[in-house]
Formats: structure tokens, sequence, C-alpha cells
């Protein structure tokens, strides 16, 4: 078990998130950045879809009542342990009665916190990911709260033997506020002027998102056509485009289906950057074709397979 | 179905990202379409390529397994699938949902009544005496977006939208009609509510609803009727 001492701005459980329940209307949630919940759940032997901690923007304190292993990835939070410092990218044996300490970010947005045996709240629809729209999921379908006590689970590998007992680091990927973007149905809708804009303006994350959905400042995008869509899917990555012209991406919290133009699409592999640009500052999207989207996908899921197999493999 | 000959318009295909394929029609809505669309999302849904799929209003979106590097592939499988999916037939369930209409559970039914010229009797045996297709859920967990609703009963939505509508609210929004799920903030007018639970994450099956299904309004005799 552990216990949250100092709860943070908004911190959740998070695993990989939900399949299978869209045309329900379920949203997907989960961790907004993957490769990093992935990464922190390798460091500590777990399975990578393990259920972590999703912490925004640090101010984050918890207490372990296990000796267990634990790795800190994401945003760098100064973060110590018993007021040694912790460094993110690695992991740490902790005992019993320790305490991890966050303070603001260094660089980043939000940090993934992993522990051996995963966070064990319940499955709900195949996933311990919180649901913060519909109220379900994680520890009682809410944000963490001062005095929480989260159950660990049993840990399905075995870090303690001598050799293994000592911190160990790997490489985080970095992020970039130069994000790839496949160019979406209802792109040729928009003025020539305003498709130009969308890939030139440096667009600026407004204070005003969430894990719903990230907005953007800046140019009005008009569009040439004003018929009405009929509601469709939508995915997380989603480039909206709604009445007032300023985009909206949609992220792990979205609805399962919208209504609004779909200018681009953010590709997968570049969606964890935004879980990490600061709110406040700007992106710029850049084009990209199909087999360049797919390749950034691959070459990701290798970096963390070799991660994996660096950790593992004798 | 009876055998007439139905023309309906070509679809359009395109990708949604690297790893989505969408099917979708133009208005104006057919049922026919959505019928097909609810067979072919069935049968797609079983596929080791497909993660799963989204109905929308005469469209599909369907969420892939693996990126795609190119479309042509993906679009033409689709294409086949569709083009193959006229003899599949999708079990339909009858659901009743028994509603408390007007009054406190009901706070718009008089603005409704007034907007329709009805009185509000009318207007409760008008919603209650039509059978409503779920076409699709979305929005949020088990919302339901229903066609079919009497254009007599046409109401515009709430120039002031409510902070919280209670969950199991029957509301009218423009020329749809359908239920809250959740206490969430709402727009639709507010004719009346039911006690059935339309979601629940921890049932085998979390949504009262599905697409496809068809329902009924039944009145309680508490509320207007």
């Amino acid at each position: 078990m552990l216990t949250i001492i100092k709860s943070g701005l908004l911190t959740t459980v998070q695993d990989s998130g939900r399949t299978g329940y869209r045309q329900l209307g379920i949203s997907q949630s989960g961790a907004l950045d993957l490769p990093a919940l992935y990464i922190a759940n390798l460091l500590v032997g777990n399975p990578r879809d393990y259920a972590g901690i999703e912490i925004t923007l640090g101010q984050f304190a918890v207490q372990f009542h296990q000796d267990s292993w634990i790795a800190l990835t994401g945003a760098d939070c100064n973060a110590t342990l018993d007021d040694s410092p912790l460094w993110t990218g690695w992991r740490y044996f902790v005992r019993a009665g320790q305490q991890l300490v966050l303070q603001q970010p260094v660089r980043g947005m939000r940090s993934y916190l992993a522990i051996s045996g995963g966070i064990d709240v319940p499955v709900i629809l195949g996933s311990r990911s919180t649901d913060l729209v519909a109220k379900f999921g994680g520890l009682d379908g809410r944000i963490l709260q001062n005095g929480d006590e989260l159950p660990i689970g049993q840990p399905v590998r075995f870090l303690d033997d001598q050799k293994r007992k000592k911190s160990i680091g790997v490489q985080q990927l970095t992020f970039d506020n130069r994000i790839r973007v496949l160019s979406g149905p209802e792109m040729d809708q928009f003025s020539q002027q305003s498709q130009r804009n969308f890939w030139r303006t440096n667009w600026h994350l407004s204070p005003n998102s969430n894990r719903m959905g990230y907005r953007l400042n800046g140019d009005q995008l008009r569009r040439t056509s004003d018929s009405e869509l009929l509601s469709h899917g939508v995915l997380p990555g989603v480039i909206q485009v709604p009445h007032n012209g300023q985009p909206i991406i949609l992220l792990s919290d979205a609805q399962t289906t919208g209504g609004y133009p779909k200018i681009g699409t953010i590709i997968a592999a570049d969606l964890y950057c935004l879980a990490q640009i600061p709110l406040g500052e700007s992106i710029r999207f850049r084009p990209c074709t199909l087999a360049e989207a797919a390749e950034a996908l691959e070459k990701q899921q290798r970096f963390i397979d070799q991660i994996e197999w660096g950790l593992y493999a004798d | 179905m009876n055998n007439k000959k139905i023309v309906s318009p070509d679809p359009h295909f395109y990708l949604l990202g690297e790893k989505a394929v969408v099917i979708a029609f133009s208005p104006p809505i057919s049922l026919e379409i959505q019928r097909r669309i609810w067979a072919l999302a069935k049968q797609l849904s079983g596929l080791d390529e497909v993660v799963e799929v989204v109905p929308g209003m005469n469209n599909l979106t369907v969420l892939l397994t693996y990126p795609q590097r190119q479309a042509a592939p993906i679009i033409n499988k689709l294409k086949k699938r569709w083009e193959g999916s006229h003899a599949i037939e999708v079990p339909t369930r009858c659901i009743d949902i028994y509603v408390t209409y007007g009054k406190e559970l009901g706070p718009d039914l008089p603005f409704v009544a007034k907007h329709c010229g009805m009185t509000e009797k009318q207007v409760v045996e008008c919603h209650a005496s039509s059978t409503y297709t779920v076409y699709f859920i979305g929005f949020q967990p088990g919302f339901a977006y229903l066609g079919d609703m009497p254009a007599a009963l046409h109401t515009p939505r709430r120039a002031e939208p409510r902070l919280a509508v209670p969950q199991g609210s029957i509301a009218i929004g423009g020329s749809q009609t359908g239920i809250y799920p959740l206490v969430t903030p709402g727009g639709w007018q507010l004719i009346g509510q039911t006690q059935q639970p339309l979601f629940d994450p921890t049932a085998a099956s979390p949504t009262l609803l599905q697409p496809g299904d068809t329902i009924r309004f039944i009145p309680n005799p508490e509320g207007v009727c």
C-alpha cells in the first residue's frame, strides 16, 4: 500500500486505457504520455501497461508502506526520496516508511510513478484507468486526494537478487514542440489561407485545456463551407475546428463521437509530446505522410522494446 | 426487411490518422444505411486487424491494430466488406423505458407544450406513442442518439444550458430526443425522468442501450400521462 501525502493539482491512476467500449460511448482514458508510463513500468519489472500514477505539474508527495521498486518518468520535478535526490528514468528500491516528494517541474508537465506490482485498484471495463468524466475506474473514479491509500499488486518479475538491488537508469524519450500531423478529411474545406496558416502558425496551448482536449489559440481558421457534419467517431489526436476557428486537439478523455470538422490528426508517435509541453507554450504542426507516421510509431515501439531487453535480457 | 430497391448514395472512405479508416455517407440520414452500418460494425469487430468500431450517424470509424503505410489497400478492404454487407441481419432488441413526465422531474414540459401548441398531456402522449431507434451511442457513456421523434415535438434548445442535468432525464433538443445517463451540463428541454440506470460500469452489459435497439417510452402514472 501507499499513502498520498500531498496530491498535487491533478493526480490520477492511469494505465494504457480502455478499448472495446467506444461504441457504448465510453472514452479511452489512460496515461497521456504512454511511453513514459511504459518505461516506468518496465523499470520496476511490470508489464508495460500496468497502472501507475499520473502527476500533473509535480508538487506531490507519497509514502510507501512496503519495500518495493519504484520508478519516476516523464516530467523532472527535482524529486527526493527521504531528502536524497531521485532521478527520473531510474529505478530505486524503497523501504517501508520512505517518502517520495516532487517539486514543481523543471521540464515537462506530467510525471509517472510506477511501483512493482502496479497500482491494484479494481479493473473496470478492462482497465484500471480513471474516467473523470463518467466517474469510474482508478480510485472511485476521481482525482487523488491527500490521505488516499492505494493498494499495490503482486510483483510479476522479481528484481530482488543482490545483483539487481541497485538503482539503474534508462534513456527517456525527449519531447518536441514540432508535432507531426496527417491532413484530416475536412482540411480542404478550409480557405487556402487558413490551410497555410494551419501549418505556419505558432499555436499557443490555452490554459483552458485538460485531459479531454487541448485548446489552441492562434490565427482563426476559416471554413469555406458551413454545412454541418453528421456525428462521427473521434479519437485522441484528432484536431477539430469548432465555429470559432480555434483548433482543439482531442486527448485520452475525449468523448467518443463529435461533429466538428477535422483538419488533421496528430500521429500516434507524437501524441506523448502534448502531455509534456507546458500550457502557455506554443507548438507547430508539421505535415507528415502515412509511411512516416507508421515508421515513427514502429521506431518508438522499438525504443521501448530495447529498454525492456536491456533490463531483462540476461 | 422487404425487398424494395433503395437507391443509396455512394459512401466516401478515408483514413483518420494512420490507425483508423472511415466509411461515411452524406445527408439525408437513412435508417437503411444505418442498419448496414450496424451489421458491418458487428462483422468487423471480430477481426484481428480491428481494435474496435465506432458507429456514428450514417458512418463507421474502424480503429486498426496496425498503422497503415498506404491508404488504398485498407480502403479497398473496407469497400469490399461494405459491398458484401447487404445480406447481414442484426437482431434488434426492444426496450421499454418507464418515464415520469412533467412536474419537478420534467421542468421544461410546460415550455415544450407551449412551443408546440399542445397541452402537457398531449406532448406526453405524442412522445410516448412513437417508437425510437438507437442510431448510435456517443457524447457520454450510454447516451443514445435517437431517430424518429414526431416533428410536432421539435423544440429549440434552452437559451441558457443547465449546469447539472439530473441523471435519467428525458429531454428534447431540436429534432432529437434523448436520455441523460449521467449528471452533466446540458441545454436540452427536460420533459421527464426515468429511474432505470442507463450506465453501470460494473455491470456485464454496462449500458442499457446499444446501437440498433428500438425503444418505447412508457409514462408512469405518478407523472403527467
